[in-house]
């Protein structure tokens, strides 16, 4: 299944390299990553491959959570039907 | 790959926008738990809810998880209790309403709806029980929601029921002084209710529908306020209503996609998905802004109808083509105790009883969570439900009554219930006895509009 992590927040030196240690440790296969930075806003987008995670969904969504929030940023992960039903036909 | 500004939207549509699925309901028909016993028969109905509804909250928050939309309420509706109390010798049908609260508590779901009889030509056996107990039921339970069809475009008005039902709306909301008159909240008078409607409290399960399925109804009104806040300045009224469909298009995309997994999981099939956007009582989730957004400096004034006639169409041209199956009530609702505008404009007094019957012509549902004076009388409350009835009888949609009379309040107090409920104040109605009418009693005949074959 994929996944998608959005990654929100005013920008800080090493978000990046947080969140990707935190799939990491998961197991978690990043597949493709965007990011922009608007002003001070930090915004990036991080298409992921879970079937491998040592983690259930809910712990995974918990970890990167607690990520978000020792780093000022606010982190969702969503199944990536979620947007594909929403933005394409 | 997705776009990132998509993506991006989405997320905001849900953290700032109020966007959310407002219920997963499934429907369960109860025909199969009919028995001459009363007890025996609450029996089976509570066995069959809890075994067919087991999985219903877990599912629920699964997808909630999974996908990171916000579902807020699990349901269930049931076939019209009036039906499946007919055999029963023992007319205390009430049993039937501790048996409903009490499986909705044990799956742990919200509300749980079809504490219903269909009476729009007559009462069949059953029905008239069902009825008379429908106070005590809501006054005892505190999850179980009422409804009564008391007229079609088919088959006229059934002006019995209509007086009845007066009285019944009076009692509910007496019988629940002391709790803010919740009862009468939980009670809808219905004219051509749909069978397959997943919002409360006029949910219940028809008769022509399978054995069990799961019905979406989608919410919203949040996200298109924003999108006519963000891009509708200086914008035609063809533009406004192209923002108001694209809109429509995507929260409709998400119910489905919500309802086919929550299908798929509970191996249960899809029913449909309503495309009502339903407000709730926080600020920014609120239909009435909507209208204010489009221009109108407050929801009530001139203009206000027109403005509801476009959102209400764009909602559903929008909507009806992102699902595979669309039904319910869909359209745009127009709670008053539900929706933080309605609730300011009816307090500075632009928005009052007449106008929002007016609306109700153009939109969804009807006159809904309307707080009345604790005086009226209950011939006046049916007089209301005449009105409105006729509204939907002779325009061939559905139209609603869910009037709560504030025991012991007058108008300008106001009457607080919470949750989603929200809170609305006391609004007049107008002078006038219509008793005499109202008395007559009989059937009002069907209109022209019903003779199509």
């Amino acid at each position: 299944m994929k996944a998608i992590i959005t990654v929100i927040g005013k920008d800080s030196v090493g978000i990046l390299s947080k969140v990707s240690s935190a799939c990491a440790e998961a197991d978690v296969n990043i597949i493709e990553v965007t990011q922009s930075v608007l002003q001070d806003m930090f915004a990036m987008v991080m298409l992921v491959e879970i079937d491998k995670s040592t983690l259930g969904f809910d712990a995974l969504s918990e970890k990167l959570e607690k990520v978000g929030e020792e780093s000022n940023t606010k982190i969702h992960i969503m199944h990536e039907d979620i947007f594909n039903s929403m933005h394409k036909i | 790959m997705l776009e990132t500004k998509d993506i991006l939207e989405t997320i905001n549509m849900i953290d700032n926008d109020h966007l959310d699925v407002r219920t997963i309901t499934m429907g369960i028909s109860l025909l199969d738990c009919m028995d001459e016993d009363i007890d025996k028969a609450c029996g089976k109905v509570y066995d069959k809810i809890c075994r067919y509804a087991q999985d219903l909250v877990k599912t629920g928050e699964d997808i909630e998880r999974e996908y990171g939309i916000p579902i807020i309420n699990k349901r269930i509706s049931v076939s019209p209790i009036g039906m499946i109390a007919a055999p029963c010798q023992s007319r205390n049908v009430v049993k039937f309403a501790k048996a409903l609260d009490k499986a909705a508590d044990n799956l742990g779901v919200n509300f749980i709806g079809g504490y219903s009889a269909l009476v729009q030509k007559g009462f069949s056996a059953g029905d008239y029980a069902l009825i008379e107990s429908i106070p005590e039921a809501l006054s005892v339970t505190e999850k179980v929601c009422s409804s009564v069809n008391i007229g079609s475009t088919k088959a006229g008005l059934n002006m019995d029921a209509v007086k009845m039902m007066g009285e019944i709306v009076k009692k509910s909301a007496e019988k629940t002084a002391d709790r803010d008159c919740i009862g009468a909240a939980k009670l809808v008078v219905f004219c051509n209710a749909p069978e397959d409607n997943p919002f409360m409290a006029g949910a219940f399960h028809g008769v022509g529908e399978a054995d069990c399925v799961i019905n979406v109804g989608v919410s919203g009104p949040g996200v298109v306020r924003a999108a006519l806040a963000k891009n509708g300045n200086g914008k035609s009224i063809d533009e406004i209503a192209d923002m108001v469909k694209k809109t429509a298009f995507k929260i409709t995309r998400m119910g489905q996609l919500v309802a086919k997994q929550a299908s798929k999981r509970l191996c249960v099939p899809f029913g449909i998905v309503d495309l009502s956007l339903a407000p709730t009582p926080a600020v920014g989730d609120s239909v009435a802004y909507i209208l204010e957004e489009m221009g109108l400096e407050s929801c009530g004034c001139h203009g206000t109808t027109a403005a509801l006639a476009l959102l209400n169409d764009a909602v559903k041209k929008g909507g009806v083509m992102a699902s595979s199956h669309v039904g319910g009530l869909s359209g745009a609702f127009i709670p008053v105790s539900e929706d933080a505008g309605m609730i300011a404009a009816a307090k500075k007094g632009t928005l009052d009883i007449t106008k929002l019957e007016c609306m109700t012509a153009v939109c969804s549902v009807g006159l809904d969570m309307i707080v009345v004076p604790g005086d009226i009388t209950s011939e006046k409350i049916s007089a209301i439900i005449a009105d409105e009835a006729a509204i939907g009888m002779v325009n061939s949609k559905t139209t609603a009554v869910r009037l709560i009379p504030a025991i012991g309040k007058k108008a300008g107090e106001e009457l607080s219930f919470g949750g989603l409920l929200g809170s609305g104040p006391v609004m007049p109605v107008r002078d006038g006895d219509p008793s005499v009418f109202i008395n007559r009693g009989g059937r009002l005949p069907a209109p022209l509009q019903s003779l199509k074959n």
